[in-house]
């Protein structure tokens, strides 16, 4: 049997409105974009002009620095728009579909006869290099560099989080034949639910696999790699998700790269809550129209801790397997903080709802409160399983001490790890952007 | 409430930049956000966020100092008719005035002074006003003597929240706990407001036979404390007005710890400290270390003595030592921020309290004294053990290399 790792640290969020296990029927859209924010590092050239035809699989942009790597439509049709933000920042590259299915046929190939730099060409090609992430960072890979290990969690605790096991359905040998492919990058690390698993995950052959017990960030990839192989300063890992596993598997095993995601819709204020068989950047207007509970609802690509806001008629980002919408929480309230607070959750037992059970919340956005300084110590390192001081390493980043940011273990996080400190803090300190930007300062300063 | 908020609404846009009142942003900012929780929402993070927040925080900190606070109203009374030899005749609300009419003065001072300069300071510099004060603007009141004059209080917390505070940065960038401050700067510039035995009950003739001493104080003198344990534990006995009665702390205590605001590592450890070096020094005591060799006691040795043979328990119950385990030693802005950390910060400050009674008892509080030292060294412990983390790290480099 696999070896079992316990974490006693960290935090389960019940919110109200989690899906079942049942496929929900909706239309496809018509619109699927590929949003550059969604990779870090990584500056969009445009491939195509506004009005030109592309093929799914076509390349629509690729990165200015390394232009091997690619990024390519998901549906043929027509390039319909790049939208730009500030300073002329590409923000969504628009594509209409003309209806076709969403899938690219790349030619039969071998992967026993493969060396690992035609693996690596194969998947540059196809647009799939970049289904993969860095580690430090969380960056698109650079296909040049050798990897320690590649990382594949196949579960997520996050609040309201998919099911992998019933995604992964009908796909299982794509997923084994995913992981072979990996295995001729690096060596490969699963890690799996202790509290059950799909023996597709559990049992995948070629792989080192490691089971998880413990509350969320238990299924963070970063956690993850923490206990099992830990990254040293100079080490680069891969980390990469079960559907992008399956995605890969199936290019490598038939020649057809299959662009369908599964989705989960979530959240208190999703009427019909289920999985979506849908395409990666789809517009998520076919699922969220009608389906609201109220007008004045934030809506999230991702889960509600790492997500990112989007509106009705926004994109899923590119590596998202779960909508949320929660209620918007602009409002006021009279003496909140003298209040009993039943229906308050809070990590602390500062509100009486700590004495009502494991019951589930309808969270909004408020935050709660204003930014302060750190004042309560030990909340961050409840929520943080991993052997690293976060509340030093924090302020490292803010002094910008990038020597003691490295001793600290900045390598080894990215924002999904940390977020749970996000939600905890009590001084409502943007801790996310506060790593991102330490990060930042390191890719600069460091690389 | 509707009403109040269209109020506010309508006053915010003059206090804001560009408004008439724009230089009052702060000051409009904490009463708004003190009547209305906020309507900001999670931007670019987290979407959903905890509940609390630090007023929340503070507001349960304040829940858990009013025992010891409404003890004190009663036993400031209670002291004040015992040294008039009345104590028989005076009824519970004779007792409750006169405390009252002692306590709220020196409550109402400390809060108008901290509050006016943290909101001055804040106003300066554009920040919003921290709920820090909230807790200190209580807990300074608690440490004085009965008898403090109001302008000593005055004095105190203002030198307390701009040096000891504020010059740092604010809440949250303090080195030492305000409050401590505040009493340190007391008993140091004017001790004979601080102690003695005629600060404790508010009365200039006293009945024949009374000490108003501290437990303290005379078992120093003595060797006895002149108060039985049953008293020190329930806190019928003199000293600073919210420092006396263990079950008021402990149940103050006991709401800290269960909301998880203080911590129990740093408490347990206080406590463990305080235990362990009053056994060493009952020990040292009984094995003749304050003696020469013909068994007399040590020129300048005996109150040293005196409280070294003074059983641990004691020790526990008398002075400051329960007020400041739970309230004082457990801040966590000046505390070890570390989990290590904390058992070995909390039981120094036992230790330390121990042995600065003991063997300096020229300074009859020696809470006050170990809990401003540990502050400083806090950052240190801090180091110590986040250096061990480091270095394991670079090790893992090195077995790889």
């Amino acid at each position: 049997m696999s070896e079992v790792i316990k974490l006693k640290k960290g935090l389960d969020i019940r919110l109200v409105g989690k899906s079942e296990t049942v496929f929900a029927q909706v239309a496809l859209p018509e619109l699927y974009a590929i949003k550059p924010g969604d990779f870090h590092g990584m500056t969009p050239k445009m491939a195509v002009k506004v009005g030109e035809k592309v093929q799914a699989g076509g390349v629509l942009f690729f990165d200015k620095q390394r232009p091997e790597v690619k990024f390519v439509s998901p549906v043929s049709g027509e390039l319909v728009a790049v939208n730009r933000g500030e300073r002329r920042v590409i923000l969504e590259v628009v594509v209409k579909s003309d209806g076709s299915k969403a899938e690219a046929d790349f030619g039969k190939m071998d992967l026993s006869s493969m060396n690992r730099q035609q693996v690596v060409d194969k998947l540059l090609e196809t647009g799939t290099w970049t289904y993969f992430k860095q580690r430090p960072y969380n960056v698109v890979a650079d296909p040049s560099a050798a990897f320690k290990s590649i990382f594949v969690s196949t579960f997520d605790t996050a609040p309201l989080a998919p099911d992998f096991d019933f995604i992964i359905k009908g796909n299982e040998e794509y997923f084994q034949k995913g992981i072979d492919v990996l295995g001729k990058i690096a060596p490969v690390f699963v890690g799996v639910d202790a509290n059950g698993s799909s023996k597709a995950f559990s049992q995948v052959k070629g792989a080192t696999v490691t089971q998880f017990k413990g509350k969320h960030p238990a299924g963070c990839v970063g956690v993850q790699i923490n206990h099992v192989q830990p990254i040293n300063a100079g080490d680069k890992v891969l980390t990469i998700q079960p559907q992008e596993v399956v995605a890969i598997g199936k290019l490598f095993a038939t020649g057809v790269l299959d662009f369908a995601r599964v989705v989960v819709m979530t959240g208190s204020e999703i009427k019909k809550r289920g999985y979506v068989r849908t395409v990666v950047g789809a517009q998520l207007s076919t699922m969220v129209n009608g389906n609201l509970e109220s007008d004045n609802v934030r809506i999230i690509s991702g889960n509600v801790l790492t997500g990112t806001e989007v509106k009705a008629d926004g994109f899923l980002g590119y590596y998202d397997s779960q909508i949320t919408a929660i209620p918007e929480g602009d409002h006021y309230e009279f003496m909140g903080w003298g209040m009993p607070g039943f229906k308050k959750f809070s990590a602390s037992r500062t509100f009486f709802s700590w004495l009502t059970g494991k019951k589930e919340y309808k969270l909004d956005t408020n935050m709660h409160g204003e930014h302060r300084a750190f004042v309560v110590s030990n909340e961050l390192d409840k929520v943080f399983p991993m052997d690293i001081y976060p509340e030093f390493l924090f302020k490292a980043i803010m002094a910008k001490d990038i020597d003691k940011m490295i001793q600290l273990g900045i390598f080894e996080v990215v924002e999904e790890d940390i977020a749970l400190c996000e939600f905890v803090c009590t001084s409502k300190i943007a801790l996310q952007k506060v790593l991102r930007n330490g990060l930042e300062l390191m890719m600069k300063e460091v690389g | 409430m509707k009403a109040l908020r269209k109020f506010l609404d309508n006053a915010k846009p003059k206090f804001q930049e560009g408004g008439k009142f724009a230089k009052f942003r702060s000051t409009f900012g904490a009463f708004e956000t003190f009547l209305f929780t906020p309507n900001e929402t999670n931007k670019g993070g987290v979407h959903v966020r905890d509940a609390v927040d630090l007023k929340r925080t503070m507001i349960v900190v304040v829940m858990a100092l009013m025992p010891a606070f409404l003890f004190g109203i009663w036993n400031t009374g209670f002291q004040h008719f015992r040294a008039l030899g009345q104590e028989a005749t005076a009824t519970f609300g004779d007792i409750v005035c006169y405390g009252l009419a002692t306590v709220l003065p020196i409550v109402v001072v400390s809060y108008v002074v901290g509050l006016a300069i943290e909101f001055a300071s804040a106003q300066m510099r554009g920040h919003e006003v921290n709920e820090g004060f909230l807790v200190s603007g209580l807990i300074i009141p608690l440490v004085m003597p009965a008898d403090v004059p109001l302008w000593a209080v005055a004095v105190a917390t203002a030198f307390a929240v701009i040096f000891g505070k504020e010059v740092f940065g604010g809440t949250g960038m303090n080195i030492w706990n305000p409050a401590l401050i505040a009493r340190a700067f007391l008993f140091f510039a004017y001790p004979t407001k601080m102690s003695g035995e005629s600060v404790w009950y508010g009365a200039e003739q006293t009945v024949d036979g009374f000490s108003g001493a501290t437990a303290l104080a005379s078992a120093g003198a003595t060797g006895a404390t002149g108060v039985s344990v049953e008293d020190a534990i329930f806190g019928f006995i003199p000293g600073s007005i919210g420092e006396t009665s263990v079950i008021a702390i402990a149940l103050g205590g006991l709401l800290l710890l269960i909301t998880g605001i203080a911590s129990w590592k740093t408490m347990f450890s206080v406590f463990a400290g305080g235990i362990v070096m009053g056994l060493t020094f009952n020990a040292l005591a009984e094995s003749g270390s304050f003696l020469d060799e013909n068994g007399v006691v040590l020129k300048g040795y005996e109150a040293a003595r005196n409280l070294a043979l003074l059983p641990w328990y004691e020790h526990l119950v008398i002075g400051g030592f329960c007020f400041g385990a739970v309230f004082m030693a457990t801040d966590p802005v000046t505390s070890s921020r570390t989990e290590t950390g904390k058992f070995i910060y909390g039981f120094l400050i036992g230790a330390m309290a121990i042995i600065i009674r003991v063997l300096n008892p020229g300074y009859p509080e020696g809470m006050m004294l170990a809990i401003l030292l540990m502050n400083t060294f806090a950052p240190l412990i801090d180091y110590c053990i986040v250096q061990r983390n480091i270095s394991k790290r670079a090790k893992r480099v090195k077995i790889k290399a």
